[in-house]
């Protein structure tokens, strides 16, 4: 019995069933799973993901033996950066593939060409950072986990700063522009005027072709480019009648596609101006000048920690967490630099809901397990640095020598870039926003 | 031209399983060439001639709105979509015949667009269960239309297309499953040679 815990594999079991449900009931509520492997694969990253972080806790709280535990390490790790480096890319290039219309038949030919061009510039990737020492080998854990930490870090931190100013900007009614029934109620008429205008244009073109085609003309719906070309050589002012009609009509399609947009987001700006007056809202309100505090803080030790080349040792979150603890009087110890992991939740998900479709959903399943694997992967490689040395040397045994200040450098110069540009873009949102409806 | 009436139907169903397709196939006599998302909403129309050959024929036009999304859209647009069911005449659902969720959430589309009119309030009392008793008194006739018939193979349709004929006798609407596909039609435009389709196993041609 003793020996079945020590493996790890009802952990395993038990976070694959948590991947699997998430996915079920959170991804892909809308949509029908056609290919059960997505399903797996996802599930199964999602597993060994967070079996690398149960065995971080282990290595602290000193459950098991370690040799035990340094073989979950070496077998945890060769397995997530197998599913990392070769599956989730095979399978990526394998669906997108398939959703081309044109190469669907050589589908298994095309996604390995795509996976030999993600190697190579996996590979290429390594050679302007300074990432490890010249005396390991080519094909050794060592390259492969520095690369993947590299684009682990590179996106949490993208992630991480986007988050960090979105949150509050999201959060905090402040930044609610004022909406009124009145406002959306001009805006439906527009666009239901617009929609008519559509109709009515559509009906000439509908009885203009009738009237073609009982004429007995042969083209009922000429393309734009051959109607140009006959009306040059045989005057049809049918066609040529239809083009213009054609091109008001798609000008008019644009609009309400634009008119729609519009009334969906005053539509929802309406709702969190409601949902900011209940007791919820005013709480999140609250949480939402919290963490503009905190962001700012961390924009600024940020921009320090680059100035002055240091690295930081710990952050106020786990400064927080370790009083709390002290202060309750539990032997644990805490010092672990938990930051990035807060920021990165926030987006994620939503963005995949705004981004994914039926068609496309699967390759971005696949994305979002390839980044959560490589987000995890580089947590480890940054938990590291902020764990006390005493608990440091399982990770380098097992990650062999990497120049983990770089990476810290690396989260930092990414996080503020990031933070500085999605305030910037926030800001210019913003502003363009409310001068659309003024015309109205 | 001053005696043509309105008439709308709406085209409801989810993402991908061909309304836009459909659409333009009953407007233009035509195969779309390039499906793509749709955003908000669509409209195409069809010149109809009731009745023809009789007496009373009549030439109407029949707007078809094609209303993009899916049915667990964010509220907000679910409430911009809401101005689009106005003084509907008819409803089409489509749903794809190789995917069950497709066809499940036909209900969850008719209840929105139903709800519309049933409530003026516009207070959307939707929590998707299903419901005879709200289709029951619905005056707004309803077509049920399965796509990509094509596409199931052969031994899977008759169960696939008993499954249909359930849905469609809950919904009480008539049932039309469709094949769209290219290498159906042929260059001219003018010369359909028919798109396949069961009226509740009963057979017959639907004639352009």
């Amino acid at each position: 019995l003793i020996f079945f815990l020590d493996t790890g594999l009802p952990e395993g079991i038990l976070f694959f069933g948590f991947g699997w449900f998430f996915f079920m009931h959170q991804l892909f509520k809308d949509y029908e799973v056609r290919q059960y492997v997505v399903q797996v694969i996802f599930s199964v990253t999602f597993a060994f993901s967070c079996t690398m972080f149960e065995l971080i806790i282990f290595e602290i709280l000193g459950v098991l033996n370690t040799s035990s535990r340094y073989f979950h390490w070496k077998m945890n790790l060769y397995i997530i950066l197998f599913i990392l480096v070769f599956m989730v890319p095979f399978y990526i290039g394998y669906f997108i593939m398939s959703n081309i219309q044109l190469l669907h038949k050589q589908r298994l030919l095309f996604s390995c060409l795509l996976w030999l061009t993600f190697m190579y510039f996996f590979w290429k990737l390594g050679d302007p950072f300074p990432i490890l020492s010249p005396k390991h080998g080519i094909l050794s854990i060592e390259q492969l986990i520095s690369r993947v930490g590299v684009i682990g870090v590179t996106f949490m931190a993208l992630l991480s700063g986007f988050g960090a100013v979105n949150c509050p900007y999201t959060y905090m009614s402040y930044f609610l522009r004022n909406v009124t029934d009145t406002d959306i109620l001009a805006l439906e008429r527009r666009l239901l005027q617009t929609m008519d205008m559509i109709i009515s244009k559509k009906k000439r073109m509908a009885i203009a072709r009738r009237v073609m085609f009982q004429k007995g003309e042969v083209h009922n719906r000429p393309s734009r480019f051959w109607g140009m070309i006959k009306s040059v050589r045989t005057s049809a002012p049918g066609s040529e009648n239809l083009t213009l009609i054609q091109q008001e009509v798609d000008a008019l399609e644009e609009l309400s596609r634009q008119l729609f947009l519009e009334t969906a987001d005053l539509y929802a700006t309406k709702e969190r101006i409601e949902y900011s007056k209940t007791f919820k809202g005013k709480y999140f309100n609250f949480l939402g000048y919290f963490f503009s505090i905190y962001c700012v803080w961390k924009i600024f030790m940020a921009t320090i920690n680059i100035v002055f080349d240091r690295v930081g040792k710990t952050d106020p979150v786990t400064r927080g967490i370790e009083i709390t603890v002290n202060y309750l009087g539990i032997q644990f110890d805490v010092r672990v630099n938990l930051d990035p992991d807060l920021s990165f939740c926030f987006p994620t998900v939503d963005f995949f809901y705004a981004i994914s479709s039926s068609k496309s959903s699967n390759v971005i399943v696949l994305l979002l397990a390839q980044i959560m694997g490589m987000y995890f992967v580089s947590s480890v490689l940054l938990i590291r640095m902020s764990m006390p040395p005493e608990y440091r040397t399982i990770i380098t045994e097992v990650l062999g020598e990497l120049q983990f200040n770089f990476y810290h450098r690396w989260f930092d110069v990414i996080f503020l870039v990031s933070a500085l540009s999605s305030i910037l873009f926030l800001y210019l949102a913003h502003k363009q926003a409310p001068e659309k409806h003024m015309t109205l | 031209m001053a005696s043509l009436d309105r008439v709308k139907v709406l085209v409801l169903g989810d993402s991908g399983v061909g309304k836009s397709s459909l659409v333009h196939l009953l407007c233009q006599n035509q195969v779309l060439g390039n499906p793509s998302w749709t955003v908000g909403c669509s409209v195409d129309v069809r010149v109809h001639d009731y009745k023809e050959g009789t007496p009373e024929e009549k030439t109407y036009y029949i707007e078809l709105w094609d209303v993009g999304g899916s049915v667990g859209s964010a509220s907000c647009v679910k409430s911009t979509r809401a101005v689009f069911y106005n003084s509907v005449n008819g409803i089409i659902l489509v749903h794809d015949l190789t995917n069950k969720k497709s066809s499940q959430n036909l209900c969850r589309w008719s209840l929105e667009a139903l709800n519309r009119d049933l409530v003026p309030t516009g207070v959307l009392v939707t929590n998707g269960d299903y419901d005879r008793e709200q289709f029951a008194d619905n005056q707004i006739p309803l077509l049920v239309i399965g796509t990509k018939l094509d596409q199931i193979h052969e031994t899977k349709r008759h169960e696939v297309l008993t499954r249909t004929a359930f849905l469609a006798e809950d919904f009480n609407a008539e049932e039309i499953n469709l094949v769209i596909e290219k290498r159906y039609f042929s260059r001219e435009n003018n010369q359909i040679p028919g798109f396949p389709d069961r009226k509740r196993f009963g057979g017959g041609t639907l004639r352009n």
